[in-house]
């Protein structure tokens, strides 16, 4: 069959990005050709600003070169104006002639720079500032010239002076409205920002109206500014830089349906379709709910929809984004996002210190992060701006989110959140021995712009995932702006399908689907049968949601929970029998001996949730191993309640005022058995000295005088998170059903492989407390649920010692 | 009488079996789980037969190209195999490690005849 036809207008960011998003999930599908009216393949346009200081070089920032489109299959015109769209014999020709049929066009024309309607604006020596001629133009006139004025005080005017200024220069930007960055900045964070500014030579003129571009007597080349109140300043380079329109000239002239308001641009809808259904248009040129993005994040968010429905899948839609800036002058650090106009309902929370030069706002609205202005310290930048994205609500933190993330006890980063400032030998990835030097290179040499992509090629935070927030701060300050941290709320499950954990969790509860297939049939997986990341969270969700109608599917478990024991390095296997509460008898023990003397098991140990762990038994021995132990499985391979550790309790303890050794043995005999979306680890004190550490637990249960402190969401590991106090409660067996209500809770609405600490955090200990204490019925449903999932759940050690499953165990031989 | 030991494949050989090749039945296509694998005991060590969804059979030396883990516990998914020790994926067809992991785990030759899996070693 004939290849269908994909005419790409505009070699830039957008469009490019789109093709690249495109060839990922339908590499056959269409012939495609590229029109780009620059002489040069795609370039990073957001760094040409440090090639302008001189940082960089073009090489540099270069994305794609030719080879890319030869490779794959790319007919590239360069230096190719598209005039003309014949929308009826479905052809683009461009200025010299050159002409493509296609069946399906991409718009992708960018912006243009906005030039004001003064006299003398025509001059020789005034340029705007928008691609590699500008800046090519800038450079040379820097090496010749000696006066600059930038009008316009943006962001990329800023950026236009700071590269002048370092080029020799002597620069003077003016501006039109009363502080510098208006649109990002408040006013105090303008004032130092213009301060800083002004100590690295810039000079600035606020409030101040151009009225003309003056000439030299007899030349055509600029001499200078004169302003709406009479005074003139002296140029020889005159950088307009008052912003951005759409460049929608080419759609217009074809009848394309354009903003008529405000800025324009070519209006498309959620899936980037303009008017005409076999034209799709993306990135600066176009209009979107009546927004048009001058920034890089947005576009690949369009790109990657509007991927998606060329390649015919019809999955996804664009809804608009939430941006921010940052400004890329090296020495200053300034962030922006949101709103922080602030305005009625919302509080704003400031740190500012003068001497130091640091000046953090963040404006918050009904507990959550509505805008933010960071200036001198943007470490935590990225965070906030995922808070914000993320809607999450900040009231369990409010009182040390100034402080930023470190503050929150990330021990994972040991203080060392300064990306840009560490030296490239520096390890970032303890896990898997990655430093930063190479992450470094690994971004700029195969042009890596997220997360997943980093991971994918270097491994760094790909395994316990601490590191993440320094990963994705050093590819922030590595591709600059071009980097969009993900909204957590809007990331797919997997590379498998377009659907979020949440929707797909939806679907199952609302479709009443059973089976894996019956998932991935009605949401479309994108592969057959999915892949190692999706389809133990389907099973999952499947049996948590439909518990005795869903069927397990034990190839879709990681081995541990398929062999019911911890796959170790060497490809053995360890065993930790259940002991309830971590009491044991003379029985118990002598079995275990006995065990370990049989089957020639290496290493004995105890663990630190109070049992012990047989290590080194041979996969084929495992059956008899559980046959003589007579000990029901510890669950320590599953994502499922491993312990309850204890302490001695109120028996034997002088001090112990509750009996916490029979609490845990009760936790642990009625709640053991049951899946989870992650590991759950609880204990139980006797006593306020909590010997039973249970402040780091999913659960921790402390006994007081009066009765039982229940705390929930706490960690021990990775990232230690102390246990929040859910509520006190009289009775044992009070402390089960509140048990119970919270861990169905977390059953039921946490990601697969979120621990409580990570749904808690996002859902709100307000929310659980909600659901879990404040409503009793509530409660006690949630804990029927719970109950009615185990019921008849069996112990599997004592299955497959009776010979279930046996083919996992047995070899063949050949 | 003692075991002959035969040593693994060195690294980057990618064809497994010795000289004096043959076809050996190994098991019923029943006997391997759909979307999982079995491990055979054979004189070269331990080959991972795998079934895939559409009932297609291969077989690899049961060792990861990465650290050695075995590949018959993995999760197989189309014609991949997610290792159970660090999550690379090995092609279950040519061996190769997904990029951009690289390496390979040994292949050696498999059919399916009338609902039974042959290995040639």
């Amino acid at each position: 069959m004939k290849k269908m036809k994909l005419v790409l207008v505009g070699n830039g960011m957008a469009g490019v990005r789109t093709l690249e998003e495109l060839l990922k999930i339908a590499p056959d599908l269409y012939d495609i050709a590229v029109f780009g009216a620059e002489p040069h393949p795609n370039y990073n346009r957001i760094l040409l600003s440090p090639v302008l200081a001189g940082e960089m070089t073009l090489q540099d920032i270069m994305l794609n070169d030719a080879s890319w489109y030869a490779n794959n299959g790319i007919r590239l015109h360069l230096d190719k104006k598209v005039v003309r769209i014949d929308r009826r014999t479905r052809q683009v020709v461009a200025e010299d002639g050159t002409a493509e049929d296609y069946d399906r066009l991409l718009l992708a024309t960018g912006s243009n720079p906005f030039m004001l309607p003064i006299p003398g604006a025509d001059l020789e020596g005034v340029i705007t500032y928008r691609d590699i001629h500008d800046t090519n133009a800038m450079i040379e006139a820097a090496s010749k010239h000696k006066h600059a004025v930038v009008i316009g005080g943006g962001l990329l005017g800023l950026e236009a002076a700071n590269g002048l200024k370092l080029r020799g220069m002597n620069v003077t930007v003016v501006h039109l409205m009363e502080w510098l960055m208006e649109r990002q900045l408040d006013r105090t964070a303008a004032g130092m920002l213009q301060k800083s500014l002004e100590a690295k030579g810039l000079q600035f003129l606020l409030q101040t109206q151009t009225a003309e571009i003056v000439a030299h007597p007899g030349e055509g080349r600029v001499k200078g500014v004169r302003f709406k109140d009479g005074s003139e300043l002296a140029a020889d380079l005159v950088v307009m830089a008052v912003g951005i329109r759409p460049n929608e000239e080419l759609a217009k002239s074809a009848g394309l349906h354009c903003h008529a308001g405000r800025g324009g641009g070519i209006v498309v809808n959620d899936t980037l379709q303009t008017y005409d259904p076999r034209i799709y248009a993306v990135g600066e040129c176009v209009s979107h709910r009546g927004a048009a993005y001058g920034l890089v994040a947005p576009l690949f968010d369009m790109a990657k929809v509007c991927a998606n429905h060329l390649a015919r899948l019809g999955i996804g839609r664009y809804e608009g984004s939430v941006v921010f800036t940052k400004l890329k002058v090296t020495g200053v650090d300034l962030f922006s996002a949101g709103d922080f106009h602030g305005g009625e309902g919302t509080e704003d929370i400031v740190l500012h210190d003068p001497v130091g030069g640091v000046y953090k706002r963040l404006v918050i609205k009904d507990e959550k992060i509505v805008g933010g202005v960071l200036y001198g310290d943007t470490v935590d930048g990225n965070w906030y701006f995922q808070l914000l994205r993320d809607r999450k609500s900040i009231a369990e933190i409010r009182d040390h989110l100034m402080f930023g993330q470190s503050g929150l006890g990330n021990t994972g980063h040991q203080g060392q959140s300064k990306a840009a400032g560490m030296a490239d030998d520096m390890e970032v990835c303890g896990c898997n021995g990655v430093c930063k030097g190479v992450i470094v290179k690994a971004i700029k040499e195969k042009g890596l712009f997220s997360l997943e992509e980093v991971r994918k090629h270097t491994k760094a935070s790909s395994s316990c995932g601490s590191c993440t927030g320094l990963v994705e701060q050093i590819l922030a300050s590595t591709v600059g702006g071009a980097y969009a941290p993900q909204a957590a709320l809007t990331k797919p499950m997997c590379g498998c399908t377009e659907h979020t954990h949440e929707e797909v969790r939806r679907v199952i509860r609302e479709e009443h689907l059973l089976a894996i297939p019956e998932v991935m049939h009605f949401m479309e997986w994108r592969t057959p049968d999915g892949c190692s990341s999706c389809r133990p969270a389907l099973n999952y969700y499947l049996l948590s949601t439909w518990p005795h109608e869903a069927k397990d599917d034990p190839q879709s478990r990681f081995i541990n929970e398929r062999a019911h024991a911890n796959i170790q390095k060497d490809g053995t296997y360890s065993v930790v029998p259940r002991m309830f509460g971590g009491v044991t008898d003379a029985s118990q023990l002598r079995r275990i001996a006995d065990v370990v003397d049989k089957y020639n098991i290496p290493t004995v140990k105890v663990t630190g949730g109070q049992r012990i762990d047989l290590l080194g038994v041979n996969k084929q021995d495992l059956p008899a191993v559980w046959a003589d132990l007579a000990m029901p499985s510890g669950h320590a391979y599953a994502k499922a309640l491993r312990t309850v550790k204890t302490c001695v309790g109120s028996e034997w303890c002088r001090f112990g005022v509750q009996d916490s050794t029979q609490m845990g043995i009760d936790l642990e005999k009625t709640f053991w058995k049951i899946s989870t979306p992650h590991k759950v680890k609880m204990a139980v004190s006797g006593c306020p000295r909590n010997c039973a550490e249970s402040g780091i637990k999913d659960v921790g249960v402390i006994g007081v005088d009066s009765g039982w402190e229940i705390y929930v969401a706490g960690n021990g590991g990775i990232k230690t998170e102390v246990a929040q106090f859910l509520c006190k409660v009289k009775t044992p067996e009070e402390v089960i059903e509140y048990t119970g209500a919270f861990i169905q809770l977390y059953r039921e609405q946490a990601r697969y492989l979120d621990r409580t600490v990570h749904w808690v955090q996002r859902a709100g200990l307000q929310y659980v407390k909600q659901r879990v204490v404040e409503d009793a019925e509530n409660r006690k449903a949630l804990h029927e649920r719970l109950m009615y999932a185990l019921q008849g759940e069996k112990d599997p050690w004592a299955e497959r010692a009776r010979g279930a499953a046996r083919h996992e165990f047995e070899a063949l031989t050949a | 009488m003692s075991a002959v030991v035969i040593p693994p494949l060195p690294p980057g050989r990618c064809e497994g079996g010795g000289n004096t090749m043959e076809w050996k039945r190994v098991s019923s296509l029943e006997e391997i789980p759909r979307l999982g694998a079995r491990v055979a005991k054979s004189r070269h060590g331990d080959i991972a037969v795998f079934r895939t969804a559409a009932d297609e059979v291969f077989a690899l030396l049961d060792r990861c190209p990465h650290q050695g883990g075995p590949l018959s516990q993995g999760i197989v998914f189309g014609r991949q195999v997610a290792c159970p020790l660090h999550n690379w994926s090995i092609g279950l067809a040519d061996g190769q490690a997904v990029a951009p992991d690289a390496g390979c785990a040994a292949r050696f030759a498999v059919k399916l005849e009338d609902g039974f899996v042959y290995l040639k070693l």
